[in-house]
């Protein structure tokens, strides 16, 4: 099998990104030496962004089944069974490099892409979140990037009738020149007429659909996400892709549309590598063939070649196979909506991807080396020098503040911890009549309709514990997911998580990958929770300096009873207030030391998974039995902050508390220690007893710290504020950092 | 009675509002498409929120121009019940079926929040269920919701007491502050000089239940539905289009 173009040589191949090897394995694979679109379609399908040849052996040993598993790894996104026939699709997503590059259309296109992930499986989306990391607001390009970000998800996410519900943002000088930009999505399908991109049925219609190709995003894929940043970056430009969100929502609605029929085999989304991918996927996944005719493949510029034809990852596009004889209907509903609908080819049985441009082949590849011959990695891996250096912390060297209020204002207003309104008050968070707890509680809370259940979303990683230990960082984002579901009244179900890291051709970034993906692993295994989609993102380094590991946790929970849904604020005067869990002596990687010292140092803090386990039940356990009004996970400042935020991110005036629980630690770690394993509650007088109960069965340590009352927050004789002092401090510090 | 659902290729409220209709009010709703002329005995209208053909140009700028608006134009002129909902008030202004405009907010984000607003008339067949300067909660989502007209325009308005709804805040003070967008006069919806157009910038639909957002913005369709189960609510007037 051959083509008449001519073939390339090695140095081509060296500037699509291969090595040496990695060409001379094609060739080997093919049995010939490729033309030039051939090595284009080799250079993004052996990427690491689409083939994980560095992290697919590491990844292995991840757990993926459990009993509500429908679709695990590996498809467009992952599906896990609610009952009453339905199944959540979701799945979360990288759109980092992209991002940085050009932040609105990076962030918007991060939006739409998994957007169609999920779509493409037949699920409604209901949710939109995501998690963003910035770097410091000293750095002159910041600003730039977060109002560009956030407006991009906003420009795109506010008019596909999604809801943008939750997610988390960070700021840390570490992401000074590599931000991240995580977006997830959430869908609700029934649970037998779950869509897959396998295809099937020799001779059947290969179908385009959507907007036309242009010459958007080509290599976006290969050369964006899968090298590091240097001083070219900003000629990337052109490998961005633009979006249009008004195209999607017609999408969303033609495909939901037509799998109500039974006219479809499988479908997928254009994303990466688009046309190419999307078409050697489901013809390798169905181990079949796959004719494709470029000529009839809707264009905006009639002089675009077979190579950037096949290349572009121009959005809002999505590739079908239908069933024979059912092209009519296929395009009738796409005619509904406006959009283009072509059949470009069909499915063969030769186990060959053929392309034909003009009448001529311009590339014949056998499909399994194309989908499955990437080389696969066993990088080595070796701790960083620093890491010993960068565990050790001398508590005994560092004084106490002079003053805990100050102090616990002073951590109110920092962007990590301040109130996040200024970003979600630019997402419609409500469309889809769907949200019961949006934006601003521990995790967003979604009514399933037509039955008595919702879901919890929260995304999470505290990437400062996974610099500081990787193992127990990424336990912690697990467990912490969970914490905030159960706090929210779920029961967790499901994982998806997205791999922020380094240079895994570095063996201290392979070794933190390795180490993460192992505390994931172990968390996940502990918790009974799968994780059954997701997505690595390497390579994020400029000049050499690599981020923090962050694994990104998005934890979906359930609800069997939408009423159980909880908030973290106070209620009302009277309640009483519970501390669940037990305080250690840690500052380690706490954002204390961070703000007050300027230190990222020691262990993060101590982490016991079954311990965590009770606390979580003791919690969820109360809640579904009604004696729960509030519950806030203790994370970033520790209970002193958990406290303030209980007291003021109430849709309602602050509220204030009397503590008069003493320090039996020093103060500063009693005050604002992550000890982890904790969540406050506040409940009803009459229930404490039953509460207490409930934590004596589980061996959970419970201790009644308080009472909601007045209007200051007094913590024993360390602290006492005004609430109105502490919601302003916290609710306009993040709106102020953006207009200086 | 019945009700019609405009769907636009862009519109996202559209499936909210008859889950709100059909699902938690119980009424009898259809779905309309905005290439049929046909509105299929519907007794109210409502053009619901979101980005109608992307909104690329001016919010509702093409809208106007679907072949549905052509017999909408023409229900309204004979006295049929239009309800603009944000997208559809935007709409509902570019077909000159409700005076003024609606341009980028004056802090030129989008804005998602919970706001107040007051009932300001409650002689209109969509407020006549609301209390006279009843205060609700209600949602707002929207980039371009700063309602502006000329000074004679916004004159009239008040002399006939088209202003529906304004911007307060909880105690029902129309300050500045309560204003989300910059709308002048803290206008957030108003009628036609006939009274059976309806629009207004914050979100019903989506305060109907009190798990989802609260249940202030019910009073709009029972009003309708009062108005229309009582006969005839609207009257056919010779005033210009355009008022």
């Amino acid at each position: 099998m051959t083509t008449t173009l001519p073939p390339v040589s090695e140095a081509q191949a060296l500037d699509h990104g291969l090595t040496a090897a990695e060409f001379r394995r094609f060739c080997d694979a093919i049995g010939r030496v490729p033309n030039l679109v051939e090595l284009g379609v080799c250079s993004v399908m052996w990427s690491e962004h689409c083939s994980y040849k560095s992290s697919r052996a590491v990844l292995r040993g991840l757990p993926t089944t459990g009993p509500r598993v429908l679709q695990g790894p590996g498809e467009n996104a992952g599906a896990l069974a609610i009952g009453d026939g339905l199944a959540v699709v979701f799945k979360i997503e990288s759109h980092n490099h992209p991002s940085y590059v050009e932040p609105y259309q990076g962030a918007a296109t991060g939006v739409g892409g998994i957007l169609r992930d999920v779509f493409t499986m037949n699920a409604r989306p209901i949710a939109n979140l995501n998690s963003l990391r910035f770097g410091s607001f000293d750095h002159p390009r910041t600003r730039y990037l977060v109002s560009g970000v956030v407006s991009g998800i906003g420009g795109y996410g506010n008019c596909v009738g999604v809801p943008t519900v939750g997610g988390e943002i960070y700021f840390d000088a570490a992401y000074n020149e590599n931000i991240l930009v995580n977006a997830f999505t959430i869908g609700v399908a029934r649970a037998d007429r779950i869509f897959r991109a396998s295809a099937a049925g020799v001779g059947n219609p290969v179908i385009y659909v959507g907007s036309k190709t242009g010459r958007d995003g080509i290599h976006g894929a290969s050369l964006l996400a899968s090298a590091e940043f240097d001083d070219t970056t900003e000629q990337k430009r052109p490998t961005v892709q633009v979006g249009d969100p008004f195209t999607e929502k017609l999408l969303i609605e033609a495909c939901l549309e037509l799998m109500e029929q039974d006219a479809v085999v499988a479908i997928q989304d254009m994303g990466a590598a688009g046309l190419t991918s999307s078409s050697v996927e489901m013809a390798a996944r169905g181990g079949l063939g796959i004719t494709i005719d470029l000529d009839r493949v809707p264009k905006r510029e009639a002089t675009l070649s077979p190579y950037e034809i096949l290349l572009s990852e121009s959005q809002e596009r999505m590739l079908i196979v239908a069933r024979a004889g059912a092209e009519d209907s296929v395009l009738a509903v796409f005619a509904k909506w406006d959009l283009d609908a072509v059949v470009i080819g069909r499915v063969t049985d030769d186990g060959f991807w053929r392309v034909s441009a003009g009448g001529q082949d311009v590339a014949c590849l056998p499909l399994e080396p194309l989908a499955h011959g990437a080389p696969v990695y066993e990088r080595p891996a070796a701790p960083p020098p620093t890491l010993d250096e960068m565990q050790r912390l001398d508590l005994g060297q560092l004084p106490q503040p002079g003053d805990y209020g100050q102090t616990l204002l002073r951590l109110l207003a920092v962007p990590n911890i301040a109130s996040k309104r200024w970003v979600y008050r630019q997402y419609d968070s409500l469309v889809g009549s769907n949200t019961v707890v949006g934006p601003g509680s521990d995790a967003a809370v979604l009514r399933i309709k037509g039955t008595n259940k919702a879901v919890a979303v929260s995304v999470d990683c505290n990437s400062r514990y996974c610099l500081l230990d990787p193992y127990v960082g990424a336990m912690t984002a697990v467990v912490e997911g969970a914490r905030n579901v159960v706090c929210s009244g779920a029961e967790p179900i499901g994982v998806s998580d997205c791999l922020n890291f380094g240079n895994p051709e570095k063996p201290e970034i392979m070794w933190q990958f390795r180490e993460a993906v192992r505390g994931l692993g172990d968390a996940c295994t502990a918790l009974g929770v799968p994780i059954v989609s997701g997505n690595v993102s390497f390579y994020n380094e400029t000049d050499g300096r690599a981020i923090p590991p962050t694994p990104t946790v998005a934890m979906v929970g359930l609800l069997a009873d939408v009423a159980h849904h909880t908030t973290q604020w106070f209620k009302g005067d009277g309640d009483v207030v519970v501390l669940l869990g037990r305080t250690r002596e840690e500052l380690g990687g706490s954002e204390y030391l961070a703000v007050t010292r300027d230190l990222v140092r020691g262990t993060p803090p101590w982490i016991d998974l079954s311990v965590e386990m009770q606390v979580q039940q003791v919690c969820l356990a109360a809640i579904r039995e009604g004696l729960v009004r509030s519950a806030h996970d203790l994370s970033e400042g520790g209970l002193a902050v958990a406290l303030a935020e209980a007291c003021i991110s109430g849709p309602g005036d602050p509220l204030g508390a009397e503590i008069e629980m003493e320090a039996d630690i020093r103060p500063d770690a009693w005050l604002f220690g992550e000890s982890q394993s904790r969540i406050l509650l506040s409940l009803r007088k009459k229930h404490v007893n039953r509460l207490r109960e409930l934590a004596r069965a589980a061996d959970v340590p419970c201790t009644v710290v308080g009472e909601v009352r007045g209007r200051r927050l007094r913590i024993g004789n360390l602290i006492d504020v005004s609430a109105v002092d502490l919601r302003t401090a916290w609710a306009d510090a993040l709106a102020a950092r953006m207009d200086e | 009675m019945r009700w019609g659902v405009i769907t636009f290729p862009g519109s996202l409220d559209n499936a909210d509002t008859v889950h709100a209709l059909a699902q938690v009010l119980g009424d009898p709703t259809v779905s309309l498409w905005h290439k049929d002329r046909n509105l299929h005995g519907v007794d109210c209208v409502v053009l619901p929120g979101g980005f109608s053909y992307g909104d690329y140009l001016r919010a509702g700028a093409l809208a106007r121009f679907a072949p549905v608006m052509e017999s909408v134009v023409e229900f309204a002129r004979a006295g049929g019940l239009v309800f603009g909902i944000c997208n559809g008030f935007q709409v509902l202004c570019e077909s000159g079926l409700l005076p003024g405009a609606l341009i980028r907010n004056r802090s030129l984000s989008f804005i998602c929040a919970s706001i107040h607003c007051r009932v300001e008339e409650t002689d209109t067949p969509f407020t006549r269920s609301y209390g006279q300067a009843e205060v609700l909660a209600l949602p707002v989502k929207h980039g371009e919701g700063c309602y502006v007209a000329d000074a004679d325009t916004l004159l009239a308005l008040e002399d006939n007491r088209q202003v529906i709804l304004r911007y307060v805040d909880a105690a029902g003070r129309a300050t500045e502050a309560a204003n989300p967008n910059g709308s002048l006069r803290n206008i957030a919806g108003i009628v036609n000089a006939s009274r059976n157009v309806f629009g207004l910038m914050p979100h019903p639909e989506h305060a109907c239940e009190p798990l989802c957002g609260g249940a202030d913005g019910l009073g709009f369709f029972r009003s309708v539905r009062a108005s229309l189960s009582d006969g005839a609510p609207t009257r056919t007037t010779s005033v210009p289009p355009g008022l």
